[in-house]
């Protein structure tokens, strides 16, 4: 008999995957809240297209964010690198508190629209979480492990390696999931610059007065975000158990 | 052997360790005693060059320490700390196996060295060989540290305070251990400790540190009659000198031929004359037979004689 909030993540899985496949299934669902006959379901494009879309470049610029975010982690917590400590947490800060949508906005006129101005205003709000995770986590390292490491010669490469980065990596790994979870709902914006994404979907209701599409849409980005938060949380615990962590 | 010369470390304004010199015989175990933040662990960090010395030299059995670099001359000295350090994200055998991993050995070598260092340290390699170490007691947890320490079969052992965090039993257990194993792989041993009876029953010598300065660096024995300092004869204590003056010999050492009369307690040769005398005085006897292991009267050792050698002069 699986727990009751396994059940509860089967469930919005198969009512993700459901909407996804046969849309036209929830449509009585939806015609309350359209007016003059308008589609009840969105009719301008394939919903798992979008939604792939959309997954695709959450993945993709949280990718670089954690590429990004845990190097500069490393680097200003290693000896010669904690004099950029200040610089990187206000950059990671700016990311964060630069609202996407000015990113947006600045990036567009730089690179055209499409996929990579949202890529840019992603990977930037994505990167705080992972950055000050990767900190604590190596800060975090029993200073007698370290010392010992050191004490045992290991090189500073191999102590990162072998000791402080799995000692580390379920705060980094927390980080990494926080972004990607507040990336699905942050992509949505991407739209409004051409990338494809469920943001059309959204858009698509405001333009045309539709209030079903800006459900629809919401409906299956905050069912993504919800599942991806368990998935992630069970790979966490997969690779802790591997490790010894947990 | 190591030979410090001049050695000094220099934060900043403060001079933390200040022209240390002195010379660890091979073999035998130094204790280092001092107040805190007298610099202990700056001088013995200073001879695996965790710490870099800002003048002086350190030779190891022959090698200037400086020439070479310092992670390769740390897998070569074993090194254990307070609170044991161990990673918690690997196994007992793991944490052992760190420095032959290290060096490249071989993985059969290293496994048999593992296993014939959890034996010494009294733990059964089957039950705690795949264990974590929040799995095990504390004493436990510092033996695996010292295990791991002396894994590659260092000729130099570096401790801070290794002992620190154990209660007195298990302490008195883990320097009895320490000792045994020193003595039978002939490992150099520089101890650093707060506890002034813990340098007298390891150290063959104790050096003593005040801000920065090696005070005195000699027999145990000799801080006692001659300290060198008022800070050292402060350390050691002087209310009960005599006592611990006695506690460094043994009842081999004040022999006398002869056996004491039938009411005499019987000791051992390795006994010290500290506990010889608190037999006597418990027995009310003038005179204790020392026994060979086999039960034969080796000689005695007299009130008289203990008297005698736990006065100044
Ligand atoms: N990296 C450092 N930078 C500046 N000062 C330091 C540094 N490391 C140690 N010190 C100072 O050097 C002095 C000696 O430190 P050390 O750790 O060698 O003392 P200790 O004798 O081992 O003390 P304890 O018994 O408390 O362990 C202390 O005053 C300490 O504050
Ligand atoms: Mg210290």
């Amino acid at each position: 008999m699986p727990r009751p909030a396994t059940l509860l993540r089967l469930a919005a899985l198969a009512l993700l995957l459901a909407f996804l496949i046969v849309p036209q299934r929830f449509a009585p669902l939806f015609v309350p809240f359209t007016e003059y006959g308008a589609p009840p379901i969105y009719d301008q494009g394939s919903l798992p297209m979008l939604a792939l879309a959309h997954l695709g470049t959450v993945f993709a610029a949280t990718a670089v964010s954690a590429i990004v975010a845990i190097g500069l982690g490393i680097l200003v917590t290693r000896a010669g690198g904690a004099e950029f400590l200040p610089l990187s947490r206000t950059l990671v800060n700016i990311g964060q508190t630069f609202p996407p949508v000015a990113v947006l906005a600045i990036a567009v006129p730089l690179v055209g629209f499409g996929e990579l101005p949202t890529l840019i205003a992603l990977f930037a709000y994505g990167l705080l979480p992972i950055f000050e995770n990767t900190l604590s986590g190596l800060q975090s390292c029993p200073p007698a492990v370290v010392e010992a490491a050191d004490g045992m010669g290991m090189s500073p490469r191999q102590r990162l390696l072998a000791v402080e980065l799995p000692l580390a990596m379920p705060l980094i790994l927390e980080g990494v999931r926080l972004s990607l979870v507040v990336n699905v709902g942050t992509a949505t914006i991407g739209s409004t610059v051409a990338a494809k994404g469920l943001g059309e979907v959204i858009i698509a209701g405001l333009l045309s007065n539709n209030t079903a599409f800006i459900l629809q849409g919401g409906l299956v980005t905050g069912l993504m975000a919800i599942l991806l938060y368990e998935l992630m949380g069970t790979v966490e615990r997969r690779i802790l158990r591997a490790t010894h962590l947990a | 052997m190591i030979e410090i010369s001049s050695l000094s470390k220099v934060y900043a304004e403060a001079t933390v360790v200040d022209e240390v010199s002195m010379v660890v015989a091979g073999g035998s175990i130094t204790a280092i005693v001092g107040t805190s933040g007298s610099g202990k662990s700056t001088l013995l960090r200073m001879i695996n060059r965790l710490v870099e010395p800002t003048r002086g030299r350190v030779v190891i059995n022959g090698r200037d320490a400086a020439t070479v670099p310092g992670h390769l001359l740390r897998r070569e000295i074993g090194y254990a700390i307070q609170g044991h350090g161990l990673f918690p994200h690997r196994t007992v055998a793991e944490n052992i196996a760190t420095v032959p991993r290290l060096l490249g050995w071989q993985a059969a070598r290293t496994r048999a060295r593992v296993e014939e260092l959890l034996r010494i340290f009294q733990l059964e390699p089957a039950e705690y060989g795949a264990k974590f170490p929040h799995q095990l007691s504390g004493g436990q947890q510092q033996r695996v540290g010292v295990a791991r320490a002396l894994a590659a079969e260092p000729r130099v052992l570096l401790m801070d305070e290794p002992f620190g965090a154990l209660d007195p039993i298990i302490r008195g257990q883990a320097q009895d251990d320490l000792r045994d194993i020193q003595r039978r792989f002939g490992t150099t041993v520089v101890l650093v400790t707060h506890d002034i009876d813990e340098a007298f029953r390891l150290g063959d010598h104790v050096g003593v540190m005040s801000r920065g300065r090696l005070l005195q660096y000699d027999r145990p024995a000799m801080l006692l009659t001659h300290p060198a300092d008022p800070f050292v004869s402060r350390l050691t204590g002087t209310a009960d000198r005599a006592l611990k003056l006695l506690s460094l010999t043994t009842a081999a050492q004040a022999m006398e031929p002869g056996a004491a009369a039938g009411d005499g307690p019987a000791v051992a040769a390795t006994d010290s004359l500290r506990d010889v005398l608190a037999q006597l005085l418990w027995s009310g006897a003038a005179a204790a037979t020392v026994r060979r292991p086999d039960g034969s009267a080796a000689g005695q050792v007299t009130l008289a004689g203990i008297l005698a050698r736990g006065r100044s002069d």
